[in-house]
């Protein structure tokens, strides 16, 4: 077990903060049914990812077993067991975006970050995805880079998209 | 009741019954892959679909109840297509080679495969990512060929709510197996085997011994000495095609001596010595609590099982002093074998080679124990499955059917019906009380032909009481005492009973705990599929195998008095305590 891991935003915290704050979240749903999934998305939010450690901890405290919890976070593409960029980009592949060609943008993002699916850029700015319908199916071939939605995006356009975030990704370091 | 057809046939069956369970009742035979008795039916395999009249499409006829009415066929063309397709597809995937896979003969994908007709596989495409999981000394597991149908999980998370397997990642990538892509010997298994027992195909089976076994009997230096546990002889014969329940003692014998053991005992003979050891402990505990008054854990648990152990050591390492300290019969046997009888023939430890026949996968943990050394070498070197053996016999080209019935070695050959019914859930129980009654009043077991009904059967928790009275002078602190007992089978009624005892729902002085659901008889080694109509043939065979032994009581076993005669002198004495009694380890819980 690492003592430090390294967050998303590029910080570092201890294990033994991590733990401290999953402690709270924990005892807020406990004893709630169901409460799997709320603890899991509340602790990626905390940390950017789910380390090991967490994902172990939350299966001791909800007395699941680490197999089940390991399961649950598996299925859901939302969860990553690995540190994110700061900024997740999701190219849908829905019915409706994939055969308006969401592939060729899936094909140009990769090319134009240099990552594949489920990796993240070694600056830890961005992150690649895939979604399955955001739900916005009119605006196909959509993308989301965390909760911002870009709408009938052409393979050309990537790079002007990636840019605007880059930008504001060293505004946020120089602040 | 429900007024249905099957293929045209009118039947009344109950309400809300499946359309399997209704087509059973008709005589019908509708296949399944997923589906397993007494859990909750999760449609995944789809090769259960039937044509209901009046539903657009085909439904899984595991998971949809019969309806007044219903006209249900099994056997149309839209249904054979169907069926052809899934198993099609399912083939397509499944990284299988029959002619060398462990499962060949013995796999419900290729009979059904078989049955279907099939002949060719009309899709091509990627196979299943096959891995090799052996880091657990009981189990491996071999990705390629799972089908994904999850009787796994289901027997090891609501079965046995130990939880090491369950669906990892999503679609194609999915994995049925420990968190993420960890082995087995990565999280909490208790090597009970009751996944390899279910596995329709041989995506997990036990780790082989066989070729071990064979080294050791063409070996000069080495003795070879088997033991055959209570179970395997109610259930080796359905390796042959014998029916389920049907006793092969003396065949087992005589096949173990062709398959080239010399010497064939009888792990019933340390099941009788067990009795003695754990029946003296509890006796010691009771006399620590009521007599002297001093603080002593109770209820004592039963430690025959090392699944069980396993699971105490893991979820509930609070209770170890409650475990028996006693050894399992198997740890017992191998202990004796490498010392008391070592000397007899006049061998040391390490020139004797100690072969169990076990219905357990989790025998094989068990006996690779860093603490089952006692006798100065590993105690017991190799563990065969039933099925080991079965594949054993088949090998060495015997016609099982044919072999004479043949009788156990001498000394340790020698049992009581008591250690028999170690064979299933209660039998413990009841063999440690005809020797306990009897011991503190004398007199023998107040039950017909000594068999305490109320914890037989396959009820998952059986509760007991027995007023002792007419106690004998050493035991009189026992009179009028109220004995109360409970046994259970399966690791999810053993974590109920846990519950009882810790939420002062129930007091005991006694537990008999069984990893397997029915006890060993169905344990994770024995010939399968087993269900519950094997389960209760396999415990009629067992029971009339003890009821028609001279023997019944494991303190009558004259052998046994010899063993203590010439060796262990007092039960619970120094030579006891060092190879017949162990310690057990708090373990992790992941």
């Amino acid at each position: 077990m690492p003592e430090t891991t390294t967050c998303a935003c590029g910080g570092t915290v201890t294990e033994e903060q991590m733990s401290k704050q999953l402690d709270a979240v924990l005892a807020e749903y406990k004893s709630k049914p169901g409460a799997l999934i709320p603890v899991l998305q509340t602790a990626q939010t905390m940390f950017g990812y789910l380390p090991d450690p967490v994902v172990r901890k939350i299966a001791r405290e909800l007395d699941k077993s680490y197999s089940e919890v390991a399961g649950v976070v598996g299925f859901y593409s939302f969860f990553s067991r690995y540190p994110r960029g700061a900024y997740l980009v999701r190219v849908c592949l829905g019915t409706a975006c994939y055969v308006r060609g969401g592939n060729e943008v899936l094909s140009a993002m990769k090319k134009a970050l240099g990552i594949d699916i489920g990796q993240t850029t070694p600056d830890r700015v961005f992150s690649l995805d895939i979604g399955r319908c955001f739900g916005a199916c009119g605006l196909a071939p959509v993308i989301m880079v965390n909760q911002d939605v870009h709408q009938r995006v052409k393979p050309a356009k990537v790079g002007d998209i990636l840019a605007l975030y880059r930008a504001k990704s060293k505004e946020e370091i120089h602040k | 009741m429900a007024a249905i057809t099957i293929n045209n046939t009118p039947l009344t069956v109950p309400d809300n019954i499946s359309i399997l369970a209704a087509a059973k009742l008709a005589g019908v035979r509708i296949p399944t892959l997923c589906f397993l008795e007494g859990l909750d039916a999760i449609g995944a395999c789809r090769i259960c679909v039937v044509e209901v009249e009046g539903a657009k499409n085909l439904v899984a006829s595991c998971s949809v109840p019969v309806t007044d009415g219903m006209k249900i066929k099994t056997n149309s063309g839209r249904v054979r297509e169907a069926r052809r397709t899934v198993m099609e597809l399912l083939l397509s995937e499944h990284d299988g080679d029959c002619q060398t896979c462990e499962r060949n003969e013995d796999c419900e994908l290729q009979k059904i495969a078989s049955d279907l007709g099939i002949k060719s596989v009309r899709y091509e495409g990627q196979k299943t990512a096959a891995h090799l999981d052996t880091s657990t000394p009981g189990i491996v597991r071999n990705n390629g060929k799972c089908i994904k149908c999850r009787r796994c999980v289901a027997v090891c998370n609501i079965t046995q709510r130990v939880g090491a397997l369950f669906p990892q990642a999503r679609g194609f990538k999915t994995v049925i197996g420990p968190a993420f892509d960890s082995d087995l010997a990565g999280v909490t298994c208790v090597q009970c085997g009751q996944c390899a027992a279910v596995c329709p195909v041989g995506a997990i089976v036990e780790q082989s011994h066989v070729q071990r076994v064979w080294d050791a009997l063409e070996n000069p230096k080495k003795t070879v000495v088997v033991q055959t546990a209570p179970a395997v002889r109610a259930a080796l014969g359905e390796c042959f095609g014998f029916e389920p329940g049907t006793l092969v003692t003396g065949k087992m014998v005589s096949a173990l001596r062709r398959l080239g053991f010399a010497t064939v005992f009888d792990t019933n003979f340390t099941a009788d010595l067990t009795i003695i050891e754990e029946g003296t402990e509890l006796l010691t505990r009771l006399k620590t609590a009521i007599l002297d008054k001093e603080p002593v854990a109770l209820p004592q648990f039963t430690s025959c099982s090392p699944g069980w152990i396993k699971f105490v050591e893991h979820f509930y390492p609070e209770l170890i002093p409650n475990l028996s300290t006693c050894k399992s019969p198997q740890q017992m046997f191998g202990a004796l074998a490498k010392t008391y009888w070592a000397q007899k023939v006049g061998k040391k430890p390490e020139e004797i080679f100690v072969v169990s026949v076990m219905p357990c996968t989790a025998k094989k943990f068990e006996a690779q124990r860093p603490e089952m050394n006692d006798s100065g070498a590993q105690d017991v070197d190799a563990v065969l499955t039933t099925r080991e053996l079965g594949r054993m016999i088949k090998q060495a080209g015997i016609d099982f059917a044919a072999l004479p019935d043949d009788n156990f070695d001498r000394v340790m050959g020698v049992s009581s019906g008591a250690g028999d019914i170690f064979a299933n859930t209660g039998g413990v129980m009841e063999a440690a009380l005809r020797t306990a009654y009897e011991i503190v009043t004398g007199r023998p077991l107040p039950f017909d032909k000594l068999h305490v009904e109320p914890i037989a059967g396959l009820e998952g928790i059986k509760e007991a009481q027995l007023t002792i009275t007419g106690t004998v002078p050493e035991w009189s602190f026992l009179e009028n005492v109220t004995l109360s007992v409970a046994v259970s089978h399966g690791l999810g009624n053993a974590e109920k009973v846990i519950e009882r005892i810790t939420t002062g729902k129930a007091s005991y002085h006694f537990v008999e705990i069984m990893t397997c659901p029915g006890g060993c008889i169905g344990g994770g080694g024995q010939p399968r599929l087993t269900d519950d109509a094997k389960r209760k043939q396999r415990i009629k065979a067992i029971y009339k195998e003890d009821e028609n032994k001279k023997l019944r009581k494991s303190h009558d076993n004259p052998k046994i008095k010899q063993v203590y005669g010439e060796f262990l002198k007092i039960p619970l004495g120094e030579k006891s305590h060092h190879l017949l009694h162990t310690t057990y380890t708090v373990r992790e819980r992941v």
